[in-house]
């Protein structure tokens, strides 16, 4: 169903990493899971129309007015890194 | 034993709440009474604990007079550990507390306890929880039910009055079923989900965890209402009204075939029969009806909820919270990696690999299309259902709550056992649990559901079921 080399691909495009060992138990386990889940492709769905959310939603969007927010310094506080403008984080290019 | 133990015991919080305003209780003691007992839990209940009362507690003319409450540690709460079960958010202090639990304060109520749970509300039993497995008070050797397992656990070992708790695909009823407790999951959209920390956003709810069908009304009469900062926050459309229902005359209760047979343990669906005897001798009438999309239901949600999740959790990347682990070679990408490995569990790493397989290119439509049509046919189910009947009865699981351990190898087989909670969240609809009797000695829940918006006639209902069963909701207090 899925393979190993599936598993790896999902990982990199989830940001994980897996030990070797976690690869063949992941593809054990999402295989036996999407086994299950599978069952749904077999029902009749023509023309039935998909429900992204139960109860009717307005898109009602608040005024655009400023509010008060938080102070830079309480917004970074819990970074594992910043400076007095902004989160620090490896650099991209490196 | 002591004055305060046996209040604690024998009193619900509407009842405590009531002697403070009398003035036959005092807060500050009733307070430290609880955040003691919460201090020396055994359980692992608790993941924080007030170190002592605040220096001024909500006032006794407040509606909720002070009384503590144990918070799920995934609601946010300024300076407060709010870690989510998980080791990537070890020693979070968020710097803004979310609506619920403002809400509740502003009632009121004054937080004593965070509480454990699944990592990031994924699991059935507490044992995906980065601060190790929860016990079940009524049995220390059984899982106490999740993901809201520490609140559960709390309230039945009496370390404190109620809690609150979070429901995706079951985890207040079922943990409340587990645990001989009353379980309520409002209706999608009557409670905000700001500063909930999220897992699958068009499935969460908040909602009490309680020993009486009252207490819970009382809490989600705090809790509901529209909130600017969640724009699917649309609240209760009236008042929540304390529940006072005798007579069940006049009331149709329909009784699904497809979650009430095949699968549901001896004992659970013993008990479950004699609550529906119970309901007929109060003046209900029984009908059998067909929810055909139910099992299909279960499969749909293990689309949705890990799609959903895996796009929610992309924002735990070590950058703005929580733990960071540099990589060696110094890059961005690795760093992003080498965090989610190392702070995410292996349940939350299976349902973010699931999500992001079934969101990805080529799958989409095949996975989270047809999840999505089979959640407008459970839907459709319901409809039909309530053109009926006015209730619709089941057992909350189909088993009590298993050993540690038990079931904690094959995810698959704790998937299928929230198979009775699953349908109702897909069709946002309201659902409560009151405890029913027991099985091998340990607590069953039965489930009621209701329309959307019908939380007043749940509550009714269940509050009529509960006096005539009268389960005692703190035997498991010490």
């Amino acid at each position: 169903m899925i393979d190993a080399k599936q598993v790896l691909h999902v990982a990199r495009l989830s940001r994980l990493e897996l030990e070797p060992g976690e690869v063949e138990q992941m593809a054990t386990e999402l295989s036996s899971i999407l086994g299950h889940i599978e069952q749904i492709s077999k029902l009749d769905l023509d023309g039935v129309e998909p429900t992204m959310h139960v109860v009717p939603i307005d898109g009602g969007l608040r005024d655009d007015e400023p509010e008060p927010s938080l102070p830079i310094e309480v917004a970074l506080s819990q970074a594992p890194k910043a400076n007095a403008e902004g989160f620090i984080v490896p650099s991209p290019q490196a | 034993m002591s004055d305060l133990t046996s209040i604690i015991r024998e009193q619900s919080a509407t009842e405590q709440i009531a002697a403070i305003k009398s003035g036959a209780l005092d807060a500050r003691e009733l307070f430290e009474a609880y955040r003691s007992r919460a201090a020396a839990d055994t359980f692992n209940a608790f993941t924080w604990v007030a170190d002592e009362a605040p220096a001024a507690l909500p006032a006794a003319d407040t509606p909720l007079a002070g009384l503590p409450v144990a918070v799920k540690d995934l609601f946010s709460t300024e300076g407060v550990p709010t870690q989510a079960g998980s080791k990537l958010l070890e020693g979070y202090r968020p710097p803004y507390t979310s609506t619920a639990v403002a809400k509740l304060e502003a009632a009121g109520a004054s937080m004593h306890g965070k509480t454990n749970q699944d990592e990031f509300a994924m699991g059935s039993s507490n044992e995906n929880s980065a601060f190790g497995p929860c016990q079940n008070p009524w049995d220390p050797e059984r899982i106490p039910g999740g993901s809201s397992g520490g609140s559960a656990a709390a309230v039945a070992a009496g370390h404190a009055p109620w809690a609150l708790g979070t429901d995706t695909g079951g985890s207040i009823r079922q943990p409340a079923a587990m645990c001989g407790l009353v379980g309520l999951k409002p209706t999608y959209g009557a409670v905000s989900r700001y500063g909930m920390i999220a897992f699958a956003s068009s499935l969460d709810q908040a909602g009490p965890i309680t020993r009486t069908v009252a207490d819970a009304a009382l809490m989600l009469e705090h809790l509901h209402g529209a909130d600017s900062r969640d724009m699917t926050s649309v609240g209760l459309r009236e008042p929540i009204a304390v529940p006072s229902r005798e007579s069940l005359e006049g009331l149709v209760i329909g009784v699904p075939a497809e979650l009430t047979g095949e699968g549901v343990e001896e004992g659970v669906a013993a008990a479950f029969q004699v609550a529906l005897a119970e309901a007929e001798a109060l003046g209900a009438s029984l009908e059998t009806i067909h929810l055909p999309h139910a099992e299909a239901a279960l499969s749909a949600y293990y689309v949705l909820a890990p799609a959903e999740a895996s796009s929610n959790l992309s924002r735990f990347d070590g950058v703005r919270y929580g733990n960071r682990v540099e990589d060696a070679d110094g890059t961005l990408l690795g760093m992003y990696t080498r965090t989610r490995h190392d702070g995410f569990g292996p349940e939350v790493k299976r349902r973010i690999m699931l999500g992001t397989y079934a969101l990805s290119a080529g799958y989409y439509d095949a996975y989270y299309g047809t999840a999505q049509r089979v959640r407008t046919k459970i839907a459709g189910d319901f409809t039909e259902a309530f053109k009926k009947v006015d209730v619709i009865a089941t057992p909350t699981s189909p088993t009590v709550a298993w050993k540690l351990g038990e079931k904690s190898s094959d995810p698959l087989a704790m998937y299928l056992s929230d198979i009775c909670t699953i349908p109702m969240s897909l069709a946002g609809i309201p659902g409560i649990s009151i405890p029913c009797g027991t099985s091998q000695g340990m607590p069953v829940g039965l489930q009621l559901a209701a329309p959307a918006f019908g939380e007043n006639l749940l509550l009714g209902v269940a509050h009529a079921l509960e006096r005539t069963l009268g389960f005692d909701t703190g035997g498991a207090i010490r």
